[in-house]
This record gives structure tokens, C-alpha cells and sequence, in this order.
């Protein structure tokens, strides 16, 4: 993981103005909503990430930064210019496309020198800036061959430099390691955020993967169904999800749904059918008693015992019915008294050291009141 | 199934004879000392030499290869334009109708489509006195209007195949789009428009029919020519004529062959 960047980010600085303004955006084809109302603000120098399954409208929004696609409602600005009516060929933004869209009949040098051919930049400069865009995604030498003569990690690096090469305020990149195997995928994401990083050129990605949207991201959008559904720091909105849906698409969770009893000062107590007793959590608004709310906790959160643990928030028992060793971790499902059956996950060397545990013992799992959240959506 | 490789060859000889053994008899007969086509009477060239003198046959191949080559150029850009609007202007009003249209001279009779055609120049004739008389540019007229479907059609299935984030990615590097189309889209359907341009070529070098009805005095095509005078009885001379044209496509395709060859040379 690249971790988290130890600057405070320019969406927290009240006075910073938004590089990319998106605003009541909706776009339909047919009776389908694409994207649904959609309000954005992008900030210079992020690494800003769209995420969502297939159809979920991100690359619809990212074809509206382009002005590949027009807007149906709402306005889109660049700059705090309103770009909403601005064709492609004017916009100062370039994009790197899924399929990378090399010119086959062009060499890698002019593919590179394409866009600053359209702005008529003079010869001299375009070679000097041709030859440092090769130098910057390391393909010196590479210049006469024909992208067809490339390997799919060389063609990729090609179509990011000539994105590049016309310094745009944005870059868009969609599913830009999408077509790169696995080993090469994890080499690039650095690559990629290092080059974001030393550039100062804000970024904005769009992913159906979320460990890459994580790992590189400043910011996320998680989107389903036209709407975006959360929009925060990779911790943010893996540690607080704001919904059911946000909580069940980034990562693993244990979900109990449960009606609060009472709301004390440290939290709410959650009364859950599903895990037999009640349940502790933290709680970040007021909510009422008898409001129904769903209880997540993730399952490297949950700690998993032999025998009867020291008193915790939450502690349930059981019986390991699934152990899987992952080689890192071991996930162990749990089944509780009231029938639901909780994920927990150990780290193997954690694991070596805890009490062994096989299929059909008697377990007990307990969590942090401050480890789980309370989701009203 | 056991292998019988006489019975393989003879399907093969079988094959080539029905395809080849009609030319292979017009071009050696083209080579006869004899008046008669039927009878073989020794090895002369005097064919060639008398087909040279032949000013009518002469003229008429000159007309059929501007005609052909006027049809052709013509075709290749309407077809383009038609071929274009119908994959990448996405659905346009009449859109329906204009796919529809593009494809009818495809499957209409040659007799229809030039006697439609006849009676439409007689018409305009009559009406604002253009086109003046029927002749050379009636004929590439009317070829335009059947040929340009084929090259429509073939210029569509290659934009089809076409990934349109080509197109974005040069007008999202800057290129207005005529600009995308001349620089991106045309060279790399430039293959597609080369056999557009051939088969619109040939369509018009071959046709008898349409030419028959809105040809005028003067402007007789090489089949026209052909076929009166194999009414009369056939002459050795076009026996020569035509092994002098079956030379020269072969040439051609030779060539083409030879080109293709280097090119995926150089790809590798």
C-alpha cells in the first residue's frame, strides 16, 4: 500500500478552490439512468478514484470530464470554467483510454507527438518533448517501432505518455491496468502514483477494483446505480461506511441487522435477532431508540478465542464451522447462538501463537464497541 | 476416411479446368492463324498486331477505362461518406432510410436500374437541358449510383471493426474532427477503400447493361462493342483484346500479391 499521505489534503483546506466542479449532473440513454445527480468537487493534485461495479455510470462521468458525452441536467467545470457545451479537442484535459486507442499506423514517437502536432508546436520542441516523454515512462529507444510491436505493459506506458505529454491539468484514466496481468498490475500501481506525485498533475481514475482504487487513490467515489454512494479518504470510507451498500462492496464484513434500545453517552446498544444478544457500537450521530440500523464490523477487527475471553463490548460464542488458510491470514467462520455465522480473520503468526482451533470447537469471538458501525442506510 | 490422393487430384484438376480451361482456350486461340475461332491453323501474333488498327475496339477500351476510373473515384467518396454517416453519426432522423436506400441498388436488376436511370436523364433532359444527350457521363452516372452501395458496404463493415476510442483519442488530443477523420480514421480504412475503389473499377469496366441504356452515339463501351460484334461472328481480334486484359489483371493481382507480402514482412 502507498499509505496514507502525511500532507493534509487540499478537500479538508476550506479556502481551496476545486479544480473539477460537478454539479446535479444526470445523464440518460433510453429509460436508463447512466449517472443520477451527480455533485463532485476534485481538487488540484488529487488521485481521485471512481468505483463501481460494471454499469454503474463511472465512465459515463468520467466521458462527461472528457466531453465525450453531454450532460442531460447539471453542469460540469474545469478550472471553475463551466466546460459543459466544450467539445473534446478544446478541453484541457487529456485521457487514457481502456483499450489505450494507439495509433496502429502511427510509430510510438508519433503517437506521442500527436497532440502537440495539433497545437502546432514547433518541430524542435516537439522532438525534445517527444524524447523526454520516453525517458519518463522508460521506453528510450522504443520511439520508431509501431505499437503493434509492443508488449501490452509497453503499449500501456505509451498511451500514459502521450496523455501526458500535452501537460493537462487532468488526467483521466480509465481502468488503466485493466488489460496488464496481475505481478505487472501491482508494479504499475507505484509507477503510477509516483509519476502523479512528481508531476502535480491531478488525476482522476476510473476502477472496478477495489484493492487498486485503495492502494492508490487520495479520494474515492464509491458509485451504484448512477449515484455515488460515498465519497472519502481509501481509511474513511473503509473504516466509517456510510451505508449497507458502501460497507458489503469495500472488503469483508459481518452484518447484523438490529433495532436500538438506547443511546448512552460512549454509543448505542443494538438489540440483533441474528446474533442472539445485543450489540455495542460506536456512535457518530444521535439516533433514535427503535430505529432499525444494520451493525457492521470487519472481520480483522474480530478477535477470536479458545476459551472464555477476559470481558470485551461484544463477546459471543460458537462454533468453527469453516476454517481457510489464506497464507497470510486464516479466516474463520463462527457460528453463533442466534444463528448467524461471524467471519473472523487472524493473521497466521497471530494464529501460531493463539490456542489451536479446529472444525467444531467451541470458539468465542468478541469486537470493540469501536470497531463496528451503525449504518442507518 | 482413407486417403486417396488420385481421387483428390482429379477433384482438383476438375476444379481448375472448370474455372480456367474457357481463358486458357481464349488466349491460345487469340495466338490462331485462322479467321475461325473453331479451327486450329498454326501459331500468329497477326491478331495483335491487326487488333492495334482496330480504332472502334481501340476507342471503346479508351471509354471504358475513363468511364471506369471516373466511376470508381466517384464511387470511393460517396460510398466513404454514405459508409460513415451510417456506423458513426449514430441515429440520426431518416437514418433507417438512408441504410435502406444504400443497400436497394444491391439487389436491383441491372434492367431496372437502367432503365430507371434512362428514363430520369430523358426526363432532366427535358426539363433543365443537363445532362445534353446521353453519352460518357450518363454511363458513369448510372455506375455511380449501383457501384457506390458496394463501397458503402465494405467501407461500413471496416468501421464497424473500427474501435471508435481511436477517433476520441485523437479529438481528445486536440483534432477537430475532419481533422480525425483525414489523419486517423481514412488511413486506417484506406485498405477497405483501395478494393472499394477496385471492385467499383470492375463493376464499371464489366457492365453491359446499364451501359446499353444510357449510352448515347459516340460513347460505346468496350462490351457493348464486344458484344455487337460477337453477333456478327467472333473475331480473333477480341480473343486478343480480351487475353491482352486477363495480362493485365493477373499482372495485377501479382503485384498486389507482392505488396501485401512485404507489408506483413514489415509488420513482423
Amino acid at each position: 500500500m502507498a499509505g496514507p499521505r502525511p500532507q493534509l489534503g487540499a478537500w479538508q483546506d476550506p479556502s481551496a478552490a476545486p479544480l473539477v466542479e460537478i454539479r446535479n449532473v444526470t445523464k440518460t440513454f433510453g429509460e436508463h439512468y447512466a449517472v443520477d445527480d451527480v455533485s463532485l468537487a476534485i481538487y488540484p493534485g488529487e488521485f481521485f478514484s471512481l468505483l463501481g461495479a460494471s454499469g454503474c455510470g463511472k465512465t459515463t462521468l468520467l466521458r462527461m470530464l472528457a466531453g465525450f458525452e453531454k450532460p442531460d441536467k447539471g453542469s460540469v467545470l474545469i478550472g471553475g470554467e463551466d466546460v459543459t457545451a466544450v467539445p473534446p479537442y478544446s478541453r484541457p484535459v487529456n485521457m487514457m483510454f481502456q483499450s489505450y486507442a494507439l495509433f496502429p499506423h502511427l510509430s510510438v514517437a508519433d503517437n506521442i507527438a500527436f497532440g502537440l502536432r495539433q497545437d502546432r508546436v514547433p518541430r524542435a520542441e516537439v522532438n525534445e518533448r517527444v524524447a523526454e516523454m520516453l525517458r519518463l515512462v522508460r521506453l528510450d529507444g522504443y520511439a520508431r517501432r509501431k505499437p503493434d510491436q509492443l508488449s501490452g505493459g509497453q503499449r500501456q506506458r505509451v498511451a500514459l505518455a502521450r496523455a501526458l505529454v500535452k501537460q493537462p491539468k487532468l488526467l483521466l484514466l480509465d481502468e488503466p491496468l485493466g488489460a496488464l496481468d496481475r505481478k505487472l498490475r501491482e508494479h504499475t500501481q507505484f509507477e503510477l502514483v509516483n509519476l502523479q506525485e512528481r508531476l502535480g498533475i491531478t488525476f482522476v481514475m476510473v476502477t472496478h477494483d477495489q484493492e487498486e482504487a485503495m492502494t492508490m487513490s487520495t479520494r474515492m467515489a464509491v458509485m451504484n446505480e448512477g449515484r455515488i454512494r460515498q465519497i472519502g479518504t481509501p481509511a474513511e470510507i473503509y473504516e466509517y461506511p456510510s451505508n449497507r451498500f458502501v460497507a458489503g462492496f469495500i472488503g469483508a464484513v459481518n452484518q447484523f441487522e438490529g433495532r436500538v434500545t438506547e443511546q448512552l453517552d460512549e454509543g448505542l446498544t443494538v438489540h440483533c435477532e441474528s446474533a442472539g444478544t445485543d450489540l455495542r457500537v460506536h456512535a457518530q450521530h444521535e439516533v433514535a431508540p427503535g430505529t432499525p440500523v444494520a451493525v457492521v464490523v470487519r472481520p480483522e477487527k474480530v478477535r477470536i478465542f479458545a476459551e472464555q475471553p477476559p470481558p470485551c463490548d461484544n463477546g459471543l460464542s460458537g462454533k468453527v464451522e469453516e476454517i481457510a488458510y489464506l497464507g497470510d491470514v486464516s479466516i474463520y467462520h463462527v457460528r453463533v447462538a442466534g444463528g448467524v455465522l461471524i467471519e473472523a480473520q487472524l493473521t497466521n503468526r497471530a494464529r501460531r501463537a493463539a490456542a489451536p482451533l479446529t472444525w467444531g470447537d467451541q470458539a468465542w469471538v468478541c469486537w470493540n464497541a469501536d470497531d463496528a458501525v451503525a449504518l442507518l442506510e | 476416411m482413407m486417403r486417396r490422393p488420385s481421387l483428390v487430384f482429379s477433384l482438383l484438376a476438375f476444379g481448375y479446368a472448370f474455372l480456367y480451361a474457357p481463358i486458357v482456350s481464349l488466349i491460345v486461340y487469340s495466338f490462331n492463324e485462322s479467321r475461325l475461332v473453331t479451327v486450329w491453323a498454326g501459331f500468329s501474333t497477326k491478331w495483335y498486331t491487326s487488333l492495334l488498327q482496330n480504332e472502334q475496339l481501340l476507342g471503346a477500351a479508351w471509354v471504358s477505362l475513363r468511364i471506369a476510373v471516373m466511376n470508381a473515384t466517384l464511387a470511393v467518396v460517396l460510398g466513404t461518406l454514405a459508409g460513415t454517416a451510417l456506423v458513426r453519426f449514430g441515429r440520426f432522423r431518416g437514418r433507417s432510410a438512408l441504410a435502406l436506400m444504400v443497400g436497394a441498388p444491391l439487389v436491383m436488376p441491372d434492367v431496372i436500374l437502367g432503365l430507371a436511370s434512362l428514363l430520369l436523364f430523358v426526363a432532366m433532359e427535358q426539363l433543365i437541358g443537363w445532362p445534353a444527350g446521353r453519352g460518357m457521363t450518363t454511363i458513369t452516372i448510372a455506375h455511380v449510383t449501383f457501384s457506390m452501395a458496394y463501397v458503402a458496404v465494405i467501407v461500413q463493415s471496416r468501421l464497424v471493426r473500427l474501435d471508435p476510442s481511436l477517433e476520441e483519442a485523437a479529438m481528445d488530443l486536440g483534432a477537430r474532427p475532419w481533422k480525425v477523420f483525414f489523419v486517423i480514421t481514412l488511413p486506417l480504412i484506406a485498405p477497405a477503400l483501395a478494393a472499394g475503389w477496385l471492385l467499383a473499377f470492375t463493376l464499371s469496366l464489366d457492365d453491359l447493361v446499364i451501359a446499353s441504356f444510357t449510352s448515347g452515339p459516340g460513347a460505346s463501351t468496350l462490351p457493348m462493342v464486344v458484344y455487337s460484334s460477337v453477333r456478327l461472328g467472333v473475331s480473333p481480334e477480341i480473343n486478343a483484346l480480351a487475353s491482352i486484359m486477363v495480362g493485365l489483371v493477373t499482372l495485377g493481382i501479382v503485384i498486389a500479391g507482392v505488396i501485401m507480402q512485404r507489408r506483413a514482412a514489415d509488420a513482423r
